[in-house]
C-alpha cells in the first residue's frame, strides 16, 4: 500500500480515502458464505438424523396444535358398550375400558405431552438464561450466590421432589401444577450450563474489544455473550424437551401428575399397566407415541449439537 | 547405551551402508475431506546425512508439518493419504512396511517431538516413569534400571535436581522444562533421526536459545540426523545445514542454507528475507508479500505462488516451474529464478 | 553534564502518563469462603511516558507483566495503585460515564485475530459498534460510507462489509481489528502482540499498515510485542520489562546497540538473526533456567538469580530506574551505559 494514494482519515471531506489494492488483488475468494448460523443450516440440510426428526417434530406439533387434523373421533365421546375392543378398521387403536376411542386420545395426548415439555423448557432455559449469564458474566459474589444456590438446589432428585410437591402442596394437580413443579425443579442443569458458556465467551477478546469500545454490560450480554454461549444452551434445550416429556409421563403414571379426566400418554399408560395381558394395545399405543417424540427431541438435540458447536466436529 | 541391539537392519531388512541416513522423494499426500481433497504435500525431495540438520521452512498450510508427519509414519488414514513418493531410511523403503514394522521404526530409529510439549506428555503420570517406560517397553529393560537410566536421561537434557523431578508431573514443568522432558523421551532409545516439529514455537526467545543449544549439542554428540520444522527463518538460520522452503505443499527453494538465504532464486523466499525485521540492525521500510497464504482448497493451476509474485507473467499461470539448477545444489522452482536471484547479485 | 542535543524522535507533547502503576492478582483458595494465600506481582511499580505521535514498545517474555500494563490502561483490570494520566485527567479515577468517553481517545488492538472479533457479527456491524457508544462521532446517515472508507484504508475490499469474520483470513481479520479501533478517531491506540499472530508474509504487511496509519493520522502507540526485531523496527522509544518492572527503556540505538541492562543483554542475544553467516558472530548468553513466578518474590533485584553480573548488593537493594544523563534509564547497579558521542 503506497502513501501518496492515501488522503488523510480525520478530515471531513465526503470523499472516500483511498487505498491502493495492490495487497487485495492477490486475495483468495473464500468461498463460504454467510454466518454460522447459515453455514450451520446448510450442513443440517444435508443429515438425514436432522430431517428424520424434524418431520417427526413438525407430525407432533401439529398434532398438538390442530389434533382434529388427524381424528374426527372424540376423545371424550366414549361408549361402555364398546369397552376394550382390540384395534379394528373401526378403532385404529381400539377402545379403552370406558370404550373411547383409543387412536383420538393417542393423537389428542400429544398435546399436553408437547405443551408441557415446550412451557417447562421454554421457562427453564429463561430462568438459567437470565441468572446465569449474570453469574457467569459478572463474577465475584453474584456468581458466588446464584451458582452456590444452584448447587444445593440441583441435589434435590427430579422425579423425588415432584413426587413430594405435588402430593403435599397442590390439591388439584393441572397442567399448569405439574409444569410448574418441572420447571422449578428443571432451572438448575440448565444454568450450570449457561454459566459455564457465557464465562467461556466472557474471556474472547472480542469482549474485551466492546469493553474498550466502552459498550455497557447490558450490550456485551446481549450482542457478544448470549449468541456465542447460546449454541449449547440450543442443543441442550432440545434434548430438554424430550426429557420433561419423558419426566411428565413418569409423574402421570406414578399417580402425581396430571389427573383424569385429563388425556395424557403418561395417564394412559399409568391405566394400562393393570391390563397389560389382556389388553396390551392400551400400552403399546401411547408408549410408542411417547418413545418416538422422546427420541425425535433428543436426536434433533445430536444433529444440532453437531452442526452448531465445530469443537465436537 | 547398554543395549546391543543390532542397528545394521531395519525392520529385518539390512541396512544399505553407503544409503544416507534418510532420503525422501517426491513425496505426495493428500487429504480427502467432505470440501475436497487437500494436496497437502506435492512432491517433496530432501537428503538428511548423519549429524546434518535438514530445515523445512514453511508458513501455515505449507505442507512442512504433514510432511513430517508421512515420514514419521503419524498422518490419521483416512482423511489423510500418502499418495507417492518414496522415504527411505538407509537405504530401506519405510513406506512398504507394515504397520507393525514401522511402528518398531517410530521411537527407536526415528524420533519427534512436537510444538506442544503439555499435551504430548501424559499428565496422569510423573515423567521419570514416562522416559523409563520406553526402555521397558522398547527394551525389556528392567523397572528400577530403568528409572535409573531415565534419569540419567533427564540430567543430560540439563534438568536440574533430576533425581527429585523425575517424581513430578508435567503440569509441575515450566513450558522449556517440559519440552526437555520431551527431547529426553525422544532421546532415549537412541534414535538416529530426530524430527522437531516446531520445538521453540511455543516458548520464551531466552528459552528457545536453550533448546536450540541443547539440540545441537545432543546432535554433536551423538551423531543423529536432525529434521527441523518451523516457521522461524532465524532459528533456521542458526542452526540448519540445508533448507527446503516449502509454500502451499511444494518445495519451492531447496539448497543449502547460505546461498538460500544470500542469494535466494526463487521470490517467495526472497519475500520471506524481505518481510522480516532484524534485532541487529535498522531497517527502514519491511517489503511484505502482498496477499494471504493461498486456501489448499483452491490452489491455482500454474505456478502456486504466482498471485502474490511480482515476477508473475503468463507462462506462471500456464505452467507448474519445474525445479531449475541454480547450482549443483541449489534449486527453485520458478520461471525466472536467474532474474529472482539477481537481485541479491551485489550482496 | 552538558544537555544532550534535542531528540529528533520526541514527537510532541505528553499523551500518556503512566505513574507507579501496581498490578497485583490474589491468589485465593476456597470457593465460598474465599482466602488469599499469595499475590502475584503482575506489574509492580511501571512509570513511562508516551508521546503524541510516537511509538513506545514495551518488551519483554511472558510473565514480564507487558499485556497487563495495557489491560490496566484500558481499565480493562483494575489497577491495584498507580496513575495513568490521560491529557491531565487520571484514568483511574474517572466515573463510569466519563471513563466512556475517555474510550473513544484509547484503542485497542488484540494478538489473536480468531478471537478478537465477534463470529456472530458482520464486518459493518463490528467496525460500526463503537459508534453505538459514540453517537456523536459519526452521524447516523454517514455511517455507512464511513465503514466504506475505513475498510479501504486498511487495505480491504469496502464491498465486504456485510461478510462475517470467519470469511477472512488472519491477516485480513487483524486489519478488520485495526478498522475497529480506529472507527472512534483515537488519540492512542494500544496495540498488544498485533502481528504475533500472523505468518511471517502478512506480519509485514500488517506493521506496514500501522506505520502508514501513524504517519497520516498523529496515532501514538503502546506497542506490546516479545519480537525484539519487530520492535525495533516499528518502535521510537523502547521499554523493556521483567517480572513486572521496567528494567531500561531508550530510544533503539540506545536499547539494541548501547545496551545497559544485563536481561536486555541476554534477551537480545537469544534471538536469532536470519543470516547464516551471522551464526558465530558475537557472544551467545544463555540465560539459566526459567523466569521465576512472580507470586514469589525476590529480595532486591529480580533478575539477580540468572545474572551473571549479580553481586551481594543485588541481593539487598533493588536498583532503581535510573536515567545516568544520558535518557536512557536503566535498573541495575551495574548498568553499563555508554556516552554516545554520535548522539
Amino acid at each position: 500500500m503506497s502513501d501518496r494514494d492515501r488522503e488523510r482519515l480525520f478530515t471531513s471531506s465526503p470523499a472516500p480515502v483511498v487505498a491502493s489494492f495492490e495487497e487485495l488483488e492477490a486475495e483468495p475468494i473464500i468461498r463460504r458464505e454467510g454466518s454460522l448460523y447459515a453455514d450451520a443450516w446448510r450442513q443440517l440440510r444435508r443429515r438425514p438424523m436432522f430431517i428424520i426428526s424434524g418431520v417427526l417434530i413438525v407430525i407432533l406439533a401439529v398434532m398438538a396444535i390442530w389434533p382434529g387434523l388427524f381424528t374426527r373421533a372424540d376423545p371424550r365421546a366414549c361408549n361402555l358398550a364398546d369397552s376394550l375392543l382390540r384395534p379394528s378398521s373401526e378403532h385404529w387403536f381400539g377402545t379403552d375400558v370406558q370404550g373411547c376411542d383409543y387412536y383420538a386420545r393417542t393423537i389428542w395426548g400429544a398435546r399436553v405431552s408437547i405443551t408441557i415439555g415446550v412451557l417447562v423448557t421454554a421457562c427453564s432455559t429463561l430462568i438459567a438464561v437470565l441468572l446465569g449469564s449474570m453469574a457467569g458474566y459478572y463474577g465475584g459474589w453474584v456468581d458466588t450466590v446464584i451458582a452456590r444456590l444452584t448447587d444445593i438446589w440441583f441435589a434435590i432428585p427430579t422425579i423425588l421432589g415432584g413426587i413430594v410437591i405435588l402430593r403435599s402442596v397442590f390439591s388439584t394437580r393441572g397442567l399448569l401444577q405439574v409444569s410448574l413443579v418441572l420447571i422449578v425443579l428443571g432451572w438448575p442443569t440448565m444454568l450450570r450450563l449457561v454459566r459455564s458458556a457465557v464465562m467461556a465467551t466472557k474471556e474472547m477478546d472480542y469482549v474485551d474489544a466492546a469493553r474498550a469500545l466502552g459498550v455497557r454490560n447490558f450490550r456485551i450480554i446481549r450482542r457478544h455473550i448470549l449468541p456465542n454461549a447460546v449454541a449449547p444452551v440450543i442443543v441442550y434445550a432440545t434434548i430438554t424437551v424430550g426429557v420433561i416429556i419423558s419426566a411428565e409421563a413418569a409423574l402421570s403414571f406414578l399417580g402425581v401428575g396430571l389427573q383424569l379426566p385429563a388425556i395424557s400418554w403418561g395417564l394412559m399408560i399409568s391405566v394400562a399397566q393393570n391390563r397389560i395381558l389382556t389388553a396390551p394395545h392400551l400400552l403399546l399405543f401411547p408408549g410408542a407415541f411417547l418413545s418416538v417424540t422422546v427420541f425425535s427431541f433428543i436426536l434433533m438435540g445430536d444433529a444440532l449439537r453437531d452442526a452448531l458447536d465445530p469443537r465436537l466436529r | 547405551m547398554a543395549t546391543t541391539l543390532s542397528r545394521d537392519a531395519v525392520a529385518g531388512r539390512p541396512v544399505d551402508p553407503a544409503a544416507p541416513l534418510l532420503v525422501v522423494e517426491d513425496l505426495h499426500v493428500e487429504f480427502r475431506i467432505e470440501a475436497g481433497t487437500v494436496r497437502a504435500v506435492n512432491g517433496l525431495s530432501y537428503t538428511l546425512r548423519r549429524g546434518e540438520t535438514v530445515a523445512i521452512l514453511g508458513e501455515s498450510g505449507s505442507g512442512k508439518s504433514v510432511s513430517a508427519q508421512a515420514v514419521m509414519g503419524i498422518i490419521d488414514s483416512p482423511p489423510g493419504f500418502v499418495t507417492g513418493g518414496s522415504v527411505r531410511f538407509r537405504g530401506v523403503e519405510l513406506l512398504d512396511l507394515s504397520e507393525a514394522d514401522r511402528r518398531r521404526v517410530r521411537g527407536d530409529r526415528i524420533a519427534m517431538i512436537f510444538q506442544d510439549a503439555l499435551t504430548a506428555l501424559n499428565p496422569v503420570f510423573p515423567v521419570g516413569w514416562q522416559i523409563a517406560e520406553m526402555f521397558r517397553m522398547h527394551r525389556g529393560v528392567p523397572r528400577k534400571e530403568a528409572r535409573e537410566k531415565a534419569i540419567e536421561l533427564m540430567e543430560r537434557v540439563k534438568i536440574p535436581s533430576a533425581r527429585t523431578r523425575a517424581g513430578s508431573y508435567p503440569h509441575e514443568f515450566s513450558g522449556g522444562m517440559r519440552q526437555r522432558v520431551m527431547i529426553a523421551m525422544a532421546l532415549s532409545l537412541d534414535p538416529e533421526i530426530l524430527i522437531a516439529d516446531e520445538p521453540t514455537t511455543a516458548l520464551d526467545v531466552t528459552v528457545q536459545a536453550q533448546i536450540m543449544a541443547l539440540l545441537a549439542e545432543l546432535q554433536q554428540q551423538t551423531g543423529m540426523g536432525l529434521i527441523l520444522i518451523t516457521h522461524d527463518l532465524g532459528v533456521v538460520a542458526e542452526v540448519a545445514d540445508q533448507v527446503v522452503v516449502m509454500y502451499a505443499g511444494r518445495e519451492v527453494e531447496k539448497g543449502p542454507s547460505l546461498p538460500v538465504y544470500h542469494r535466494p532464486a526463487h521470490p517467495y523466499t526472497l519475500g520471506l528475507m524481505d518481510s522480516l525485521p532484524r534485532r541487529d540492525v535498522h531497517t527502514e521500510r519491511l517489503r511484505p508479500i502482498k496477499g494471504s497464504p493461498p486456501d489448499l482448497l483452491a490452489i491455482p493451476p500454474g505456478c502456486p505462488f504466482r498471485p502474490r509474485c511480482p515476477y508473475a507473467r503468463d507462462i506462471c499461470a500456464a505452467e507448474e516451474p519445474p525445479l531449475a539448477a541454480v547450482t549443483s545444489e541449489h534449486v527453485s522452482a520458478c520461471h525466472f529464478w536467474e532474474e529472482v536471484s539477481r537481485e541479491r547479485a551485489g550482496a | 553534564m552538558s544537555a544532550p542535543a534535542p531528540d529528533p524522535i520526541r514527537h510532541g507533547e505528553v499523551v500518556l502518563r503512566v505513574e507507579h502503576l501496581v498490578k497485583y492478582f490474589p491468589i485465593t483458595r476456597g470457593i465460598v469462603f474465599k482466602r488469599q494465600i499469595g499475590t502475584v506481582k503482575a506489574v509492580d511499580d511501571v512509570s513511562f511516558e508516551l508521546h503524541e505521535g510516537e511509538t513506545l514498545g514495551l518488551v519483554g517474555e511472558s510473565g514480564c507483566g507487558k499485556t497487563t500494563t495495557a489491560r490496566t490502561i484500558l481499565r480493562l483490570e483494575k489497577a491495584t495503585s498507580g496513575h495513568a494520566w490521560y491529557r491531565g485527567r487520571d484514568i483511574f479515577t474517572l466515573s463510569g460515564k466519563e471513563m466512556r468517553e475517555l474510550r473513544r481517545e484509547i484503542q485497542v488492538i488484540f494478538q489473536d485475530p480468531y478471537a478478537s472479533l465477534n463470529p456472530r457479527m458482520t464486518v459493518g456491524d463490528i467496525i460500526g459498534e463503537g459508534w453505538r457508544v459514540h453517537p456523536g462521532v459519526m452521524p447516523k446517515n454517514r455511517r455507512r460510507a464511513r465503514i466504506h472508507e475505513l475498510l479501504e484504508l486498511v487495505g480491504l475490499n469496502p464491498d465486504h462489509i456485510n461478510r462475517y469474520p470467519h470469511q477472512f483470513s488472519g491477516g485480513q481479520r487483524q486489519r478488520i481489528g485495526v478498522a475497529r479501533a480506529l472507527a472512534l478517531e483515537p488519540k492512542i491506540v494500544i496495540c498488544d502482540e498485533p502481528v504475533s499472530a500472523l505468518d511471517v508474509s502478512v506480519q509485514a504487511q500488517v506493521v506496514n499498515l500501522l506505520e502508514d496509519l501513524q504517519d497520516e493520522l498523529g496515532l501514538s502507540y503502546l506497542f506490546i510485542a516479545h519480537d525484539l526485531s519487530v520492535v525495533r523496527h516499528i518502535c521510537d522509544r523502547i521499554a523493556v520489562m521483567y517480572l513486572g518492572k521496567i528494567a531500561e527503556t531508550g530510544d533503539e540505538y540506545q536499547v539494541y546497540d548501547n545496551t545497559a541492562h544485563p536481561y536486555t543483554t541476554a534477551l537480545l542475544s537469544a534471538v536469532p538473526i536470519p543470516d547464516p553467516a551471522a551464526r558465530h558472530l558475537g557472544r551467545r548468553i544463555l540465560l539459566e533456567g526459567d523466569v521465576p513466578s512472580p507470586a514469589d518474590p525476590l529480595s532486591g533485584c529480580r533478575f539477580r538469580t540468572r545474572c551473571w553480573k549479580a553481586q551481594g548488593v543485588c541481593a539487598q537493594t533493588e536498583p532503581e530506574l535510573i536515567d545516568r544523563g544520558q535518557g536512557h534509564p536503566v535498573a541495575c547497579h551495574f548498568a553499563q551505559v555508554e556516552f554516545d558521542p554520535a548522539r
